[in-house]
């Protein structure tokens, strides 16, 4: 495992009570306000010593109370990028880039000029951060995380300050961050798009617990969880690949394992990976093949799971081949549709959001 | 009435000078120091730290004097010990002019110090800490560059009451001619002595050209640091 972590800690009411074991490439730190993201994200760069906990990253052991463990902050080597940025006011974009290596004399990876392209510095390296977007901010703020030589690297909502364009901005720069480089990353976010973007795998966090690990399809498709991610935002995620192009009405074809998906054009090459996420409340459900209907997606499926609870709408989790889909009717139609578990039912599909933008498509 | 001084006044503002600098500059580390210390610090007896670095502003400078030649003062406890260990004499020396100018000055500085030190932005320094500063490392790389604007004031108050020090200074020291006879002292003198009236006038007006200067660089220094440090 690349990274493990279990810290315990109380600070006033709040209790941190956190466990999770993750792999390579990015772990999404995933909950509401409040979940206790940041404070265990603190616990792992140092900043923060629980009354008790162990934390190992790549094999190296830098906190353990039971053992009487605690390597500081400035010797484990983890690199943190902020909401705020925090580049240090002082110091131009160069000098803030280089800070770390003031420290760390002997890393020579990456190098400036590699971290320089990585993330298109090269115009800003003489300004000083006062004069910088919000954007270019977290941008200098990762390159200075990265020439530090980080071997993990924390990203605590690096998005959360900036507007929508800023966003769309960044993200491809994390994405070419997680490919590029092989530096595992734990991303803290309370935005759905995000983390299913960018997650490979996902911490559902609430009320200072973990409640679930897993991949994004696993943990956005489990019924239980979705009181937990938000009920608007609530909704399942498919792996999926664009299986072909249709040039005359300007769609694309996704296949994944809920069967095909039929979207708006993607400037994609066929076989791309993307991920698909379909809010339950974007799914309708039919008992019988609906014939007429200006929806392009109609999935055949089975009720997994109802979970009904005493508001007017309840969620369902179905079943389609392997993969799950949740959706969200009124009790109401529950009833009318004779709904139990194990019923076949076609579930039409009004929009998805892809992954690969914050954006969702209508279909 | 001439503008040209004679050599006894060049001497009082010679020494006054000298002694304003020495007191500044002797007070800035025990000063950074202090006020670390009451600013990040959580001790028993904080407070009484605090009150007694606090005395000199509040105590009737004569009593300060009169403390300082209890304590430095050739028979004094503290006052033998730097004679017999460094051969350093404050009692009726111009170094003892200096002593009493850096501790009058001292609360001053230690509050503008103090100041820009709670005003830096710890989550600057846990930055840093991320990036593999130690504490030291944190301290000079960020804290530092980030209260300078504190310091630089401090250094200008300090210099400016230590150029000005009066009460205590002719108490531990007493007025001696090119050696303990400051430029305050010394206008004190000449308004004390008959036809000394244009004597104390010339140096009044050095007195407010050197306090006048002193202000300036500090305000030109600190707009400098303000465009230098505007926040991210």
């Amino acid at each position: 495992m690349t990274i493990e972590i279990e810290a315990e800690h109380r600070l006033g009411a709040f209790r941190l009570e956190a466990a999770f074991a993750s792999g390579p490439g990015v772990t999404a730190l995933f909950g509401r306000s409040g979940a206790g993201k940041t404070t265990l994200v603190n616990v792992i760069a140092g900043l923060l010593r629980p009354a008790r906990g162990r934390l190992a990253v790549e094999g190296a052991l830098l906190l353990d109370t039971a053992r009487g463990i605690f390597v500081p902050a400035h010797k484990r080597r983890i690199g943190y990028v902020f909401q705020e940025g925090r580049l240090f006011p002082h110091l131009t974009v160069r000098q803030n880039l280089l800070f770390g290596r003031w420290f760390h004399r002997k890393a020579a990876h990456p190098t400036m000029a590699e971290v320089v392209a990585l993330l298109d510095l090269a115009p800003l390296v003489d300004r000083r951060p006062a004069a910088l977007s919000g954007g270019e901010k977290q941008r200098v703020a990762i390159g200075r995380a990265l020439l530090a030589d980080p071997r993990l690297l924390l990203m605590d909502e690096p998005l959360a300050s900036l507007d929508a364009e800023r966003k769309s901005e960044i993200l491809p720069y994390i994405e070419r961050l997680r490919d590029e480089t092989k530096i595992p990353i734990v991303y803290v976010s309370h935005s759905i798009p995000e983390v299913t973007r960018l997650a490979t795998t996902l911490v559902l966090m609430a009320a200072g617990r973990v409640e679930a690990v897993g991949t994004v399809e696993e943990v956005m498709g489990r019924l239980d969880l979705a009181p937990k991610t938000g009920r608007f935002e609530a909704g399942a995620v498919l792996e999926a690949r664009v299986a072909s192009h249709d040039a005359t009405y300007g769609l694309t074809q996704l296949r994944c394992a809920a069967g095909e998906l039929t979207v708006p054009r993607l400037a994609l090459p066929l076989g791309t990976a993307v991920r698909v996420r379909i809010r339950a409340r974007d799914v309708i459900i039919a008992r019988e093949p609906p014939r007429a209907i200006s929806a392009l997606n109609v999935l055949r499926g089975r009720v997994a799971e109802i979970a009904a609870g005493d508001a007017a709408q309840c969620e369902i989790r179905l079943a389609l081949g392997s993969a799950s889909l949740l959706a969200r009717i009124t009790r109401r139609s529950l009833a009318e549709l004779d709904l139990a578990p194990g019923s076949e039912v076609f579930a039409v599909v009004k929009s998805v959001a892809l992954g690969d933008g914050p954006e969702t498509v209508e279909i | 009435m001439t503008l040209a001084l004679t050599p006894e006044e060049l001497d009082a503002i010679r020494l006054s000078l000298r002694v304003a600098l020495w007191a500044m500059a002797c007070s800035l580390p025990p000063a950074v120091l202090v006020a670390l210390v009451l600013a990040r610090g959580r001790f028993w007896g904080k407070a009484l730290l605090d009150g007694i670095v606090h005395l000199p502003l509040v105590l009737p400078p004569v009593v300060t004097g009169y403390l300082l030649l209890l304590l430095f003062g050739r028979q004094g406890p503290l006052g033998r010990f730097f004679a017999e260990a460094f051969g350093l004499v404050f009692a009726f020396r111009w170094t003892g002019a200096a002593l009493a100018a850096a501790i009058m000055g001292f609360p001053l500085m230690v509050r503008a110090i103090r100041l820009s030190l709670e005003a830096v932005d710890r989550r600057l320094e846990a930055a840093a800490a991320t990036l593999g500063a130690g504490a030291l490392g944190v301290f000079a790389t960020v804290t530092l560059p980030l209260m300078l604007p504190g310091i630089i004031a401090g250094l200008i108050l300090s210099f400016a009451r230590s150029f000005g020090e009066f009460g205590a200074t002719i108490t531990f020291v007493s007025n001696i001619p090119g050696e303990t006879e400051t430029l305050p002292l010394a206008i004190y003198a000449f308004t004390q002595a008959p036809g000394g009236d244009p004597m104390a006038l010339r140096l009044t007006l050095v007195s407010v050209a050197v306090s006048m200067s002193a202000l300036l660089a500090a305000e030109l220094l600190a707009r400098r640091l303000a465009r230098k440090l505007a926040p991210a």
